[in-house]
């Protein structure tokens, strides 16, 4: 059976990768930073499974000391601008080709397998066909790319760490935040709070209870700028408990509207800079809460709207 | 308050401490591990047990890893001139207000969103090359621009990027906030395939295309009104 693990050597490989290619790129004025970053996260893929709880959690600072003392930069690019667009005008629209590959290969490969006897082959690891699936799409759309138009054999690696190089550590970010809401849930703060909030619900009605929920994935979210973080706190404090356990919720409504509860408050926080803040800068608005201000008339009937949809929809 | 209520409420302070953070405009890569340190010796774990804590939430979540492995499919392509092909498909579109420029926009970023090519668009890859001034192109046809309109209509470009990206991104099940979800609930034996997520977020998309696309209408008819005012003088 093809398991999780086998993505995580796959992507861990690919970290690893980034992380030498980065060490020798002269480029690059922090690459040492670059390469330790992205071995760290290599080394996390690869071999967290094996590592103690205390030296994956040495690893979780070691990332946010890189990330806090800015020791992140980026290589310059090997292609230019102008030979791109070149390019782009010698291939055409056949430049989207390789990326319908992969999202067939994780689209139909899913619902192939899922939905045909060849789940019963138990060839991938339960829940994690789709994972396993967008890796094989990618090696497959990389096949094709190569076969076509015959790229140096480390471009792939070189055009992805351009990428992952723009992106930096806020590439991870999001992981960091998913492990505060655990390290939150863990020590009662989603408790605390879900009976802060449950003193406001009345007992045995639904309605309330959903706006509570809503209400509060968006408020959480405008606190922290992010509604991964709130996430994992309001379903353990209202979601799990009340919504689903309490009233039979629909739980795969309930999380995903949930989520997107928060995302509206993604669009009223300046505390979520990158969406917000960064394109009121990079547009050189006068105004640096512009952004949020043509946003606010959608976000607050988007919140409405989607805690209707949680109470029809879930219940 | 007897003490037992005082120790429940102490580790909400980790939670203040995301608040001034953020406020204080922190690095958010130190505010989150700062948090949740705060947030366990408050509770009363060791120090050791925090970061042991830290570390084991930070491996059960690796999976959010996961999408980038696409990076170098699409990095490949762009060397081969696919950020100029997408520009030649947007800039195909050549509608006549600013409005309906941005309705179109709406669209298209909610659709790349949700077949998982979310980061071929964005602030500084379209919107300010290529969105806000064909926005302020179409609008200075409409209206004798203003700089607050200007800035406005700049703003609404932006603005519109980021709901087409919120609300396109969940339809495509490999996407992070997905996974997040589907973690968070197997913590409570809930166990749910990332597509069972996914087809709810099609609803919300579509009442997103809807209301954002009607004050995009508004801004339209907003802009036509500052012409008439135009119209009026010598």
């Amino acid at each position: 059976m093809i398991t999780i693990q086998f993505v995580f050597y796959l992507v861990g490989a690919l970290f690893a990768a980034w992380s030498l290619l980065s060490l020798f790129d002269r480029t690059n004025p922090k690459r040492f930073g670059n390469a330790a970053f992205w071995g760290l996260i290599a080394l996390s893929l690869i071999a967290g499974h094996l590592l103690e709880d205390f030296h994956n959690g040495l690893l979780v600072l070691a990332l946010a000391a890189l990330a806090t003392f800015k020791m992140l930069g980026r290589g310059a690019p090997s292609v230019g601008e102008a030979e791109r667009a070149a390019a782009g005008e010698r291939h055409g629209n056949k430049l989207f080709l390789p990326i319908l590959v992969v999202l067939l290969t994780a689209v139909l490969g899913t619902l192939l397998y899922l939905y045909t006897p060849l789940r019963e082959t138990g060839l991938f690891e339960k829940n994690r066909e789709t994972f396993i699936l967008l890796c094989f799409g990618v090696l497959l759309a990389l096949a094709v790319i190569f076969a076509w138009l015959k790229p140096p054999i480390l471009a792939p690696l070189d055009e992805g760490r351009r990428l992952i190089d723009a992106v930096g550590w806020a590439a991870v970010l999001p992981l960091m935040l998913a492990a505060l809401g655990l390290v939150l849930a863990d020590t009662g703060v989603g408790k605390t709070i879900g009976t802060l909030l449950l003193t406001v619900i009345p007992e045995g009605t639904v309605l309330p209870a959903v706006i509570v929920f809503g209400v509060g994935m968006a408020l959480l979210t405008i606190l922290t700028g992010n509604a991964f973080a709130a996430f994992p706190v309001m379903a353990t404090a209202i979601g799990v408990p009340l919504l689903i356990q309490g009233y039979g919720g629909d739980p795969a409504v309930v999380g995903a509207i949930g989520m997107l509860a928060g995302f509206c408050g993604t669009l009223m926080t300046p505390m979520a800079a990158n969406f917000n803040l960064v394109p009121a800068a990079l547009l050189e608005l006068k105004d640096q809460n512009g952004v949020i201000k043509a946003q606010i008339g959608t976000a607050i009937p988007m919140l409405v709207v989607n805690i209707l949809f949680i109470y029809f929809f879930a219940f | 308050m007897g003490e037992g209520a005082l120790n429940q409420y102490l580790p909400l302070l980790g939670i203040v401490v995301v608040i001034f953070g953020f406020a204080l405009r922190f690095n958010p890569m130190l505010v989150v591990p700062a948090a949740a340190l705060t947030t366990g010796l408050l509770a009363g774990f060791d120090i050791e047990e925090v970061i042991g804590k830290l570390g084991k939430a930070f491996n059960d979540a690796r999976i959010i890893i996961i999408p980038w492995v696409v990076l170098p499919v699409i990095g490949l392509l762009e060397r081969y001139g696919l950020q100029q092909r997408a520009r030649a498909v947007i800039g195909g579109f050549r509608a006549a207000t600013a409005g309906r420029l941005l309705i179109l926009y709406l669209l298209y970023r909610q659709i790349i969103s949700a077949i998982g090519l979310h980061s071929t668009a964005g602030h500084p890859q379209t919107v300010r090359p290529l969105l806000a001034p064909m926005a302020v192109a179409a609008a200075e046809k409409q209206t004798e621009l203003d700089e607050e309109t200007e800035e406005k209509v700049k703003a609404y470009s932006a603005a519109t990027d980021n709901v087409g990206l919120f609300f396109g991104e969940d339809i495509f099940f490999a996407i992070g906030s997905i996974v997040l979800i589907q973690q968070t609930l197997e913590a409570y034996d809930i166990i749910l395939s990332p597509l069972e997520l996914a087809v709810w977020a099609i609803p919300t998309a579509i009442a997103a295309f809807i209301i954002h696309g009607a004050r995009l209408l508004m801004l339209d008819r907003s802009l036509a009104r500052t012409t008439g005012d135009g119209m009026r003088r010598p």
